[in-house]
């Protein structure tokens, strides 16, 4: 098996699936000529074309507008907001329309998009270009919030939004765009959406995370084993629907939970999934379940490293489940 | 040097050729049949919200013509994507009458199951696109839906209809610069009724006209006698005629009024004269035509009046067919949120009252 970054990965995705699926198309800005900010689309304007690669007007509303009309009228738009922060010009789009089609048309109008977007921090980019927003999305009804934290992942888990039968928010960990590195199958292949990926067994505590704060719980259970603390991570990958058995049989396993994202703390993914664990497991606890996650302020530029969750929050926050 | 309107039946009654579509008498008839029946069926559903029967209407009274007129210059294939206001396209282009009545009621005669306020219609059998409440979102989503026909190489156009208000919106620039960039098959229809609920026209904007905006995105722009049938009828064939021919984009303005309110919910003498009502009156679009169509000789006085009592029995029979069906079902509440239900709307299903474990 080829071993590829993620960034990598999603480009063979996106390859592969438009090879197999003509009614693929993909819209953003400078994703063409320029093979988009990251190079996420690089070399598929000139082996697709423009008609297929299309760079759009500096609009998000535009592109997400567009994107639905394409899926209504039978294509599979995937659509790239270069940053997620750039998200909220089109969010109406989103939220009162991509969602809702299918809803209010009683099944009439699904509207299969897939927006692509680089999420979370990591790479010095300050208040606009860090944000998480997946918690709007995990609210919003109808959609599916997915964010892998490996490049196999990355392939398979966007190859099976782009056959999604629902809108998918793709949120990309874009600090492991080159960071993450790993073996990623050949050829077609798909990771199934709503199914969690245990990235480590352990039999103390569990550690519920997405995204690049994988790896900074891996961290955080490289440091406890030596303490002789025994971590279970569990790997979300699609953030909604939950693959909340995953939850369950982990935390029923250990009887300690910390939830883990980089994300605001209030209102946060990480509240609902601490809800949902009191909800589901509580005689199973032997701990409040524990949060780490980013501050309740803006995203910082200078204190970014402060900010974002890092191996010794997480470890105190395993600690403070032993020892509760 | 503002655009000029665009008329074709003259105040006198007679027509001007150049801009008088090419139709025979039967067409004449369907254009009229649709006109009387969406007067007649505003009408009722005014009456019947009034007495409690149903819980809101939008009504489009005052522009039956380019209702018809436009939706008469669809064919089949071409994409639609209504605002609330736009019923006469749905009933022009064949949505059954039942089935509009129905999602009035919200009960189980509605083919939405009951998801939505009244005038939040669609019918994916005709490409009638699901209405949305918030303004002008469908906009771009017509621009996309034409560019997925263009891909393909199909010669369908998609129609878009919004408000004056709307083209106040944001949805409407990026759609019209996203639609002359990509030169693709969309035609804008706007419905230039004067007022976005109660604010009129001239406030909406500074420009002269809707229609003047079409230039600064590279395509044309024209204004409509919105109470003419015909004229809108020729305007909107050429238009679509060309967006399926490669031609692109047109913005057209039909400019009419809105003779009732805003919705059932709005008291327009609060923000409008009754000289001005008046004035608008004497362009009725439906007397117009009907006035038009005594002159050509198509109907008599009698037939007329039959026809339009026709209409008032036919929405009588679609309320009788539709307010007596049950609720609808409970277990519809949690479905097509997703295409399969999702583990927690399988819970959440348990909170619906009488829920079988």
């Amino acid at each position: 098996m080829p071993v590829m970054t993620l960034i990598q990965a999603i480009n063979a995705a996106l390859s592969g699936e438009m090879e197999r699926n003509p009614a693929v198309v993909l819209l953003g800005e400078d994703i063409g000529n320029s093979g988009g900010v990251f190079r996420a689309t690089e070399g598929l304007w000139e082996r697709f074309g423009p008609e297929r690669v299309m760079d759009t007007p500096l609009a998000e509303a535009g592109i997400l507008g567009m994107a639905i009309g394409m899926a209504l009228n039978g294509l599979r738009p995937v659509a790239e907001i270069q940053f997620a922060d750039f998200i909220y010009p089109a969010f109406d789009q989103i939220v009162s329309e991509l969602a809702k089609f299918r809803y209010r048309s009683a099944g009439q109008f699904p509207a299969p998009v897939v927006i692509r977007a680089p999420s979370g921090g990591g790479i010095g980019g300050g208040l606009y270009h860090s944000q998480s927003p997946e918690a709007y999305f995990v609210h919003t009804a109808g959609l599916t919030v997915v964010m892998p934290s490996t490049p196999a992942d990355g392939k398979g888990l966007l190859v099976s939004a782009m056959r999604s039968p629902d809108p998918v928010i793709f949120l990309e960990p874009k600090a492991l765009y080159r960071t993450a590195k790993g073996e990623v199958p050949e050829g077609e292949y798909d990771v199934p959406l709503g199914k969690a990926h245990t990235v480590r067994e352990g039999t103390d505590v569990s550690v519920i995370s997405y995204g690049a704060m994988v790896p900074v719980a891996e961290g955080a259970a490289a440091e406890a084993e030596k303490e002789g603390v025994s971590v279970e991570i569990t790997d979300l990958r699609t953030l909604w629907p939950l693959d909340v058995e995953a939850v369950d049989r982990s935390v029923q396993k250990t009887g300690r939970a910390v939830v883990l994202h980089e994300a605001p703390r209030t209102c946060g993914f990480g509240a609902e999934l601490a809800t949902l664990v009191q909800e589901r497991s509580f005689l199973h606890l032997k701990a409040p379940v524990a949060r780490v996650t980013g501050f309740d302020t803006p995203f910082p530029y200078a204190l970014e490293k402060i900010y974002l969750p890092d191996v010794r929050r997480t470890l105190d926050a395993v600690r403070g489940a032993v020892n509760f | 040097m503002e655009l000029p309107l665009l008329v074709a039946l003259r105040e006198d009654g007679s027509l001007d050729p150049a801009l008088a579509p090419a139709l025979q008498n039967e067409d004449l008839l369907v254009l009229f049949r649709n006109m009387l029946l969406l007067r007649a069926l505003d009408e009722k559903a005014i009456n019947l919200q009034r007495s409690g029967r149903i819980g809101f209407y939008v009504p489009c009274t005052g522009q039956e013509a380019m209702e018809i007129g436009s939706g008469f210059a669809l064919k089949e294939g071409d994409w639609i994507f209504p605002s609330y206001r736009d019923h006469g396209v749905a009933l022009l282009r064949g949505y059954p009458l039942a089935t509009l009545v129905g999602q009035l009621f919200g009960n189980a005669s509605d083919a939405m199951k009951g998801r939505q306020m009244p005038n939040h219609w669609c019918d994916r059998s005709i490409n009638l696109v699901s209405v949305s409440s918030p303004v002008a979102t469908q906009l771009p989503q017509a621009v996309g839906a034409a560019y997925a026909a263009k891909l393909r190489g199909e010669k369908v156009a998609a129609i878009v209809y919004f408000g004056d208000g709307g083209s106040s919106t944001g949805a409407f620039h990026v759609a019209m610069n996203f639609a002359g960039v990509y030169r693709t098959p969309t035609v804008f229809f706007c419905g230039n009724n004067q007022y976005a609920i109660s604010l009129p026209v001239s406030r909406q904007t500074a420009s002269d006209s809707i229609a003047r905006k079409a230039d600064a995105y590279g395509f044309e722009g024209v204004r409509v006698d919105g109470n003419d049938v015909l004229a809108v009828t020729k305007v909107t064939r050429d238009a679509l005629a060309r967006a399926r021919e490669g031609g692109g984009p047109t913005l057209i303005e039909a400019v009419t009024y809105r003779m009732g309110p805003h919705s059932t919910s709005d008291d327009p003498t609060r923000y409008r004269s009754e000289e001005e009502i008046a004035e608008w009156a004497k362009r009725d679009p439906v007397r117009r035509f009907t006035e038009y169509l005594q002159k050509a000789g198509v109907v008599d006085g009698v037939e007329a009046a039959n026809r339009a009592e026709e209409a008032r029995e036919e929405v009588l029979r679609a309320v009788k067919e539709c307010e007596g069906a049950p609720p609808v079902p409970p277990e519809s509440l949690v479905e097509d949120v997703y295409a399969e239900m999702p583990w927690h709307l399988i819970e959440q299903r348990k909170w619906l009252p009488h829920a079988e474990e």
